[in-house]
């Protein structure tokens, strides 16, 4: 277990150091670079002026020379300065972080709240009306264009009803009370919760109903249990191995939406951050942006991997341990 | 052929197309779908039975309602909302269709060589192959979105081309979309390999590339239709989502998503705008996946013995 955990984070490590290479590459390639910025702000700078200034900040250099300096400096939990935020990088991105974590926590349990059990409903049932409305429902959940719902929400909620604000966060004074911090929230957890509803269901439905065929299923009803004991006693431990594995693979797919989310309603999260940061040549701040976002998703894959072996009696480490 | 045969005489073909009508969600997908891109592709034809210019701006006619002269209004700048969402669906179709065979050849090719083959080859692909999966997509997609073609050294005449956003998004959505298919293939062919008519036909002497094109493949065929007719869908997604962020198709060339760019302003002033492009692309997202899932049941024999049908 040990082994297989330490070989995992290992593989995960190596992962992110080469994604950072590509990443830096990536944003490399991005129009201009920071000479021009200033070049821009500054009309009278001449062209000796920016040979220089390139040279002092390296950016004369090959390539690989300035990814290892910037790797060295980030090792040393150096980032460099946003140039948005007119702050060290860290500084501008804990806050964000924060606030799409909230955002993150409250919209999966809500989506698992309500998918859960409506798959389970469904599976129970399958083929039956109820069955084909909740995979109606599922699938148009599926379907939606997320940054559309986000919209609709606004002109159900903002637009024509007026109950809700259309985007932003309350003014970080302390003293705004409690509902007005959360009147801002709604929308965009609704928003991300609806768009994950779908596919949890889904997934939930069709494991149970692969469970409900097992052998020791028709042991269980023969010897006379309920049929809720059946299913929620019996099968359920079994058909939520793959649905768990599948809800920390999707976290990748959680943090893709919560940029959009986060975008449609002007909430001041991770996924607006990166935006903002490569449409504003923010540098720094997409660079290290974009690497946490690869991180969570990697950590992702690593709790699915532990959760797939330590659920499942039946997988060992060992084999998981290619 | 008489008809007390017809039933057993039916070919491979009929059966799986008399499986698919008895689904009747994916039957209508299939035919709003088949109405959606007849609209698109007469949207010429349309704009001249109109009499109106698609391009033509007119200020003064800003937000105008619905009317005889423009059935669904105008926009910010006076266009005619129908003629734009027309136009719009021409593009948004053509990158939906053109990314996902890209998609499909790319997962295909993967898939089969590494399925085949296996040992190193295997072990490689499906490394890169889980790499791509564990990427944050859309982060990544809206750098690639971002990049600065002439710094990747493409040519000045094709970066002025009027519709180099049109082949980047196809080409960055069929970077990072192929990765299903390849899996899907990957394990299907493992399973397709060690059957005996694969052995019959290479103790016949048939090299490797003849087994996996004329034996494999054709073999194949039901997978890849079905993960490729789900992921026009999440193509079409994708499309919307980078356009509506200003990163995918640019305009004036208009596509569903990139309609509904600033959608969060207009909305106050005329809630159509920022209707009617989402309902369209929700719309044929949904029909695509209707049609999927009814080809799944069609194709897999298995799956239709369950429904007991």
């Amino acid at each position: 277990m040990l082994s297989f955990l330490a070989r995992r984070s290992l593989h995960s490590l190596i992962v992110l150091f080469v994604m950072s290479f590509i990443i830096y590459v990536l944003i490399g390639l991005m129009p201009g670079d920071p000479v021009d910025l200033m070049i821009s702000a500054d009309p009278d700078i001449t062209s000796e002026d920016a040979i220089r200034l390139r040279a002092i900040y390296g950016l004369d250099q090959p390539l690989w020379s300035r990814y290892l300096h910037w790797l060295g400096a980030a090792l040393t939990r150096d980032f460099g300065y946003s140039r948005l935020y007119a702050q060290p990088v860290w500084d501008a991105i804990i806050p964000a972080l924060g606030n799409t974590l909230g955002l993150l926590i409250s919209s999966l349990t809500l989506a698992l709240v309500i998918a859960l059990p409506a798959g389970i409903f469904a599976a129970t049932r399958p083929y039956s009306l109820s069955d084909y409305g909740i995979n109606l429902a599922a699938f148009a959940g599926l379907s939606i264009p997320p940054f559309w719902l986000g919209i609709l929400l606004i002109l159900l909620f903002a637009v024509t009803l007026g109950w809700l604000p259309a985007g932003g966060t309350a003014d970080a004074g302390g003293a705004t009370a409690l509902w007005e911090r959360l009147q801002y929230l709604i929308l965009p957890i609704a928003s991300l919760t609806i768009a994950g509803v779908g596919g949890h269901t889904r997934y939930m439905r069709a494991s149970m109903i692969e469970t409900l065929r097992q052998d020791y299923i028709r042991t269980a009803r023969a010897k006379g249990l309920s049929e809720s004991r059946v299913v929620l006693g019996h099968a359920l431990r079994n058909a939520m191995i793959p649905v768990v594995t599948v809800i920390a693979l999707d976290l990748g797919v959680l943090f893709s939406g919560a940029l959009i989310t986060e975008t449609v309603f002007a909430y001041p999260g991770m996924g607006k951050l990166i935006f903002d940061a490569i449409m504003g040549n923010d540098y720094n701040l997409a660079l290290v942006g974009l690497l946490l976002a690869t991180a969570l998703t990697l950590i992702g894959n690593l709790l699915a991997d532990i959760a797939y072996a330590s659920l499942d009696p039946r997988i060992s480490y060992a084999e998981l341990d290619r | 052929m008489s008809t007390a045969h017809s039933q057993i005489t039916e070919t491979p073909t009929q059966i799986v197309f008399n499986r698919f009508l008895r689904h009747r969600l994916a039957v209508i997908s299939a035919a709003i779908l088949g109405l959606l891109v007849l609209l698109a592709l007469a949207a010429p034809l349309i704009e001249a039975a109109l009499g109106i210019d698609a391009d033509a701006v007119n200020l003064f006619g800003r937000y105008a309602p619905a009317s005889a002269e423009h059935l669904l209004g105008t926009d910010e700048l006076g266009r005619d909302v129908l003629l734009r969402l027309l136009y719009g669906g021409r593009v948004s179709l053509f990158v939906g269709l053109t990314a996902t065979i890209t998609v499909a050849i790319i997962g295909t090719t993967i898939g089969l060589l590494s399925g085949y083959i296996g040992g190193r080859v295997d072990a490689l692909f499906m490394r890169i192959t889980d790499g791509v999966i564990s990427l944050p997509v859309l982060p990544l997609l809206i750098v690639l979105a971002a990049v600065d073609l002439g710094k990747v050294g493409l040519p000045e005449s094709m970066i002025g081309s009027e519709n180099v956003s049109l082949y980047r998004i196809i080409a960055i959505v069929a970077l990072v979309g192929w990765t299903t298919v390849a899996r899907l293939v990957r394990a299907t062919t493992l399973g397709l390999k060690t059957r005996p008519f694969i052995l019959a036909a290479r103790a016949q002497g048939a090299g490797s590339i003849r087994i996996m094109l004329r034996h494999i493949l054709p073999n194949l065929a039901s997978t890849i239709i079905v993960a490729t007719t789900l992921s026009v869908g999440n193509v079409i997604l994708l499309e919307s989502v980078l356009s509506f962020l200003g990163l995918g198709i640019q305009p004036p060339l208009p596509s569903w998503g990139n309609l509904l760019t600033g959608a969060q302003e207009t909305i106050w002033a005329s809630p159509g705008l920022a209707f009617y492009p989402g309902l369209l692309i929700f719309v044929t997202v949904i029909a695509f996946n209707f049609i999927g899932d009814g080809l799944q049941d069609a194709l897999d024999p298995r799956a239709q013995d369950r429904r007991g049908g």
